[in-house]
């Protein structure tokens, strides 16, 4: 067939009606230069010899052949789309984390990671929260910021986050034993220092604030006598 | 006795039901037992049930149904906002309107407050026991 037009151009044939064009197959034959091709060939429409074929290596016949026929799942292609984060959190935001370990504490917003989750810290020193990620679900934004110009969070992704590898232990049974006595997870020191960085430019902000260090130390409560459905968190 | 504000047209009132809640009115006419015709520089005249009207004790010198340009004229003339704003009545809506719009750190800012506040009176309480005391 006649080869493929370039990218980007558009057909020289307008459509009277989908499926109709303005010009016969002899005025496009013109239009298209096909003449000009021909003759610059000597008069026959240049071919192109097939590239020749990769070198197939012969294929290992399949161990097992299943008894009746397997069908295929179909191909599933769908790709999520980027988590939309509410317009009320934007970097700095003072954030009340709903639910989990640190419910109801006062957390400073840092940035939204690809998996959509959020990243957040105390920080450490201030709540004890440390750097962590927290969907944003559970959270209450509230219109509070804190200035976080000065933090790099450029090293911080999700796989910052990853748990990591535990080596495979072969099985056997001096091992069942051994296993009783679990070692104890700690934090690595390149982690505690990260940490320290994010903080120390934080904590600087924070104190600027009057009272904001008391704030995020103290945790967000609320009882039955509070109306807390008429609270407002956004001014 | 005081007097209690009397329905007439030019008296001011606050709206304390439905959409319009919490603005003030002029009543600038009355249409039967129930209705009221209301104007306010901020609305289209219309009629309101004086079930949902709270009188005011300020009055304004107009004519009955004055064209928008003199009511605003009238209320002005009479300075209704800041007489309402200077009233104690008045005052306290303000105050609730700005309870109501406190952010999660002004809550906590006030706590403090209150907690120092309370701290204060108890000193100030301990020291006068022990005056009596001794």
């Amino acid at each position: 067939m006649a080869p493929k037009a370039a990218t980007g151009r558009t057909s020289r044939n307008p459509d009277l009606i989908r499926g109709v064009g303005k010009f016969s197959r002899s005025k496009m034959y013109h239009k298209r230069g096909l003449w000009a091709i021909k003759a610059k060939n000597g008069g026959v429409f240049p071919k192109h010899d097939p590239k020749p074929a990769a070198a197939e290596t012969p294929a290992k016949p399949p161990k097992f052949y299943p008894a009746d026929d397997v069908k295929k799942p179909l191909a599933n292609k769908r790709k999520h789309k980027p988590t939309k984060l509410r317009a009320s959190i934007t970097p700095g935001t003072v954030l009340i984390l709903l639910a989990g370990r640190f419910m109801g504490k006062r957390v400073v917003f840092l940035k939204q990671l690809t998996s959509g989750l959020l990243l957040v810290t105390g920080p450490f020193k201030v709540n004890g929260v440390p750097l962590r990620r927290v969907n944003q679900s559970y959270v209450i934004a509230t219109s509070t910021k804190v200035d976080i110009s000065g933090v790099d969070l450029g090293k911080f992704d999700d796989q910052y986050f990853e748990k990591e590898a535990e080596k495979k232990k072969k099985k056997g049974e001096g091992e069942f034993f051994e296993a009783e006595k679990e070692e104890k997870k700690v934090l690595p020191d390149d982690k505690k220092d990260d940490q320290k960085t994010v903080d120390a430019q934080l904590i600087k902000s924070i104190e600027a604030v009057l009272d904001l260090k008391t704030y995020l130390s103290a945790r967000f409560y609320s009882e039955p006598q509070f109306f807390i459905s008429k609270f407002c968190f956004m001014e | 006795m005081e007097q209690q504000a009397q329905l007439k047209d030019g008296r001011v009132a606050l709206v304390n039901y439905g959409k319009d809640y919490g603005k003030l009115v002029v009543i600038v006419d009355v249409l039967d037992q129930n209705r009221a015709l209301i104007n306010a520089p901020d609305m289209v005249r219309s009629q309101m049930n004086f079930k949902r009207l709270s009188l005011i004790d300020i009055k304004i010198d107009i004519n009955r149904v004055p064209r928008k340009k003199s009511l605003i004229e009238a209320m002005e003339k009479a300075d209704v906002k800041n007489k309402w704003e200077n009233s104690s009545w008045g005052k306290k809506l303000i105050v609730q309107k700005r309870r109501a719009a406190l952010n999660d750190f002004d809550r906590f800012k006030l706590m403090l407050a209150k907690i120092k506040k309370g701290g204060l009176i108890r000193q100030e309480l301990a020291k006068l026991k022990k005056e009596n005391a001794a």
